[in-house]
């Protein structure tokens, strides 16, 4: 049983009611929701196939009948390649945060609770691998791991571990103080048993607000990738291909470039403000 | 104080070595024989071999790694196989175009940053309040290089203000220089300049709810000697840790900037590099930049002990 993560339903009702009452947050869920939607209904939504070529209707404007936003320079249908994008972000997005969310984790769990030796060597290559800024360590691993959405996934998710390490190893360390933490540890539990039942559950809150901000790194740093040419591969439709590509026709299909930049930053935009929101509603100094 | 500066730079050793090995192993991971990759299909056997002979690749994994750290200690980083120059004269020739882009976006950024955050805390719950709140809500989230492109698109392509790529000689002038310098400068500067916005904004009105403030205006002190004098001076503390992380994020976004707006800096050399499969010079740059990083960090952390000396050593804690 884990006494203080459990929230009674007061506290609960408190913080939907707060974050209910947060307009930002709000409209950040709207964004995250239709993206979301779109991510998982695209074969519904979407009136083309992303990758059908049509070349007679190249570079059509947007408001063209029968292309909505317009066509790239293949002739494939913009809206139909935004829409199967969103997938590839989302995918990446939490896939990077899973991955370095439990490398990191774990990390940070050990690292707080086991302190001394094993602290100072964790926090020690944590420090090394946040001296690479973020994109840098992604754009290098990429170059060894090759192109592929696994890779993309697992080279975005090795800079999000010393963050989530830090953050853990702090929450750790002033839970692992708690009376119920020692009382448990003399009833005899097992240490593993005790950082995982115990305090892992008393760390999840920040978890899950960082976790959420994370993702829209995630989703920059994937369009980042894709447009050096680095992530995900045309034909398939990412934001960041889709942008790269609008770069070549920017003076004459501007469209191309501004519409699949928007498409990140909204998505981005939607999961900083709701992240934002999640935090005040949790923080339980924030008033009502 | 000192005791302080020589802990940290001890503390600094493991950080270093480990970067050394991230990077060692990064580059060791490389799919196939990096020599071939680099030579490309139509290198002989012979080609190839040369080159894993300069390169230290038939040595044993630990033989290469003591090598790796020698030639580190040394600054040396290798030789470029595509500019046939060693990496560190690479470095050297474009780390300073690196250093002014930074440096000016810095500049800008943390200006408007503060400035902005300044109006933001003074002018709480009005208009000017949300307007520079939803504008750095929209900073954080942008991306560089979306914004540099539409920035392009609007100041070159349409209006033809400014130039769209290069690097402006000083040769044709300080103007020439300056206007080459804006766009890439301020695509680089608006995701720090949000942060800072965000972080004066929080620290001016925690500051500004003390009893000194308070005191202060009360015994007639006027209202912009306060905000500049008193309360700016002591939201200052969480603006300097910020530009330490805030200049390592630029790093990492000169990479894009520079791409994008063909500024020939580090960035450019690292993306040149990943398309020509040159590893070393991949490998030098990626650690010049770590190292920079770490000890840009080392001197906002004693910056930080001086601005505020009751911050104690403690290690682990950063």
């Amino acid at each position: 049983m884990t006494a203080k993560a459990d929230q009674s339903p007061n506290e609960g009702s408190q913080f939907f009611r707060k974050l209910f009452k947060n307009k930002l947050a709000l409209i950040g869920l709207v964004f995250v929701l239709l993206m979301i939607c779109m991510a998982l209904f695209a074969p519904l939504l979407a009136q083309y196939d992303p990758n059908e070529m049509n070349i007679q209707q190249a570079l059509l404007s947007p408001g063209t009948k029968g292309h909505l936003l317009g066509t790239d320079s293949y002739g494939r249908d913009l809206l139909s390649r935004i829409i199967y994008g969103s997938r590839i972000s989302l995918i990446v997005g939490i896939g990077a945060v899973l991955v370095g969310g439990a490398i990191g984790i774990f990390l940070g769990l050990v690292a707080g609770y086991f302190g001394g030796f094993i602290d100072s060597l964790i926090m020690r290559f944590m420090d090394a691998l946040s001296a690479f800024p973020f994109i840098l360590l992604a754009i290098t691993l990429m170059t060894v791991l090759d192109t592929g959405l696994m890779n993309v996934i697992v080279a975005i998710g090795v800079g999000n571990i010393p963050g989530f390490a830090r953050m853990v190893r702090g929450q750790v360390l002033s839970v692992k103080e708690e009376e119920y933490i020692e009382v448990t540890k003399s009833l005899g539990a097992k240490q593993w048993r005790i950082i995982f039942q115990h305090i892992l559950p008393n760390c999840l809150t920040p978890i899950i607000v960082y976790a959420t901000m994370n993702v829209a790194g995630a989703i920059i740093s994937e369009a980042a990738l894709s447009f050096l040419g680095l992530g995900i591969q045309p034909p398939t439709a990412s934001w960041g291909n889709i942008l790269k590509e609008g770069k070549d026709f920017l003076v004459v299909s501007p469209h191309i470039a501004v519409l699949s930049g928007l498409a990140i930053l909204f998505s981005v935009l939607g999961l900083n403000l709701f992240g934002d929101g999640l935090r005040d509603a949790l923080d339980p100094k924030t008033k009502l | 104080m000192l005791r302080y500066i020589l802990r940290r730079i001890l503390d600094l050793i493991p950080t270093l070595l480990f970067v050394a090995i991230i990077v060692f192993l990064v580059t060791r991971m490389i799919p196939g024989d990096p020599a071939r990759v680099m030579l490309g299909p139509q290198a002989s056997v012979t080609e190839i071999n040369n080159l894993r002979e300069k390169l230290g690749l038939n040595d044993s994994m630990g033989a290469q790694f003591i090598a790796f750290i020698r030639d580190l200690l040394h600054f040396d980083l290798g030789d470029s196989a595509t500019y046939n120059r060693p990496v560190i004269d690479l470095i050297m020739e474009r780390f300073p175009n690196t250093i002014v882009l930074t440096v000016f976006s810095l500049c800008i950024s943390l200006i408007i940053g503060i400035f902005s955050g300044m109006i933001s805390a003074v002018k709480k719950g009005t208009a000017w309040d949300y307007f520079f709140t939803i504008f750095s809500l929209v900073g954080v989230s942008m991306p560089v290089f979306w914004l540099g492109i539409m920035l392009v698109l609007f100041f070159s392509v349409n209006l033809g203000w400014f130039p769209a790529t290069g690097i402006g000689s000083m040769d044709a002038g300080i103007v020439d220089y300056v206007r080459h310098l804006i766009l890439p400068g301020v695509t680089l500067a608006t995701i720090p300049m949000a942060n800072f916005s965000r972080i004066t904004r929080s620290s001016m009105l925690d500051v500004m709810g003390e009893n000194y403030i308070k005191t202060a205006r009360a015994k007639g002190v006027s209202g912009t000697l306060v905000v500049c004098k008193h309360a700016l001076k002591n939201a200052m503390t969480p603006i300097l840790t910020t530009i330490g992380m805030q200049i390592s994020s630029m790093l990492g976004g000169a990479v894009l900037t520079e791409t994008i707006f063909s500024w020939p800096g580090m960035g450019r050399l690292i993306v040149d590099a990943i398309n020509k499969r040159d590893f070393v010079v991949v490998q030098g740059t990626v650690i010049f930049l770590a190292v920079l990083f770490v000890l840009i960090n080392l001197i906002i952390d004693i910056l930080y002990k001086v601005v505020n000396p009751k911050v104690s050593y403690v290690r682990g804690e950063k």
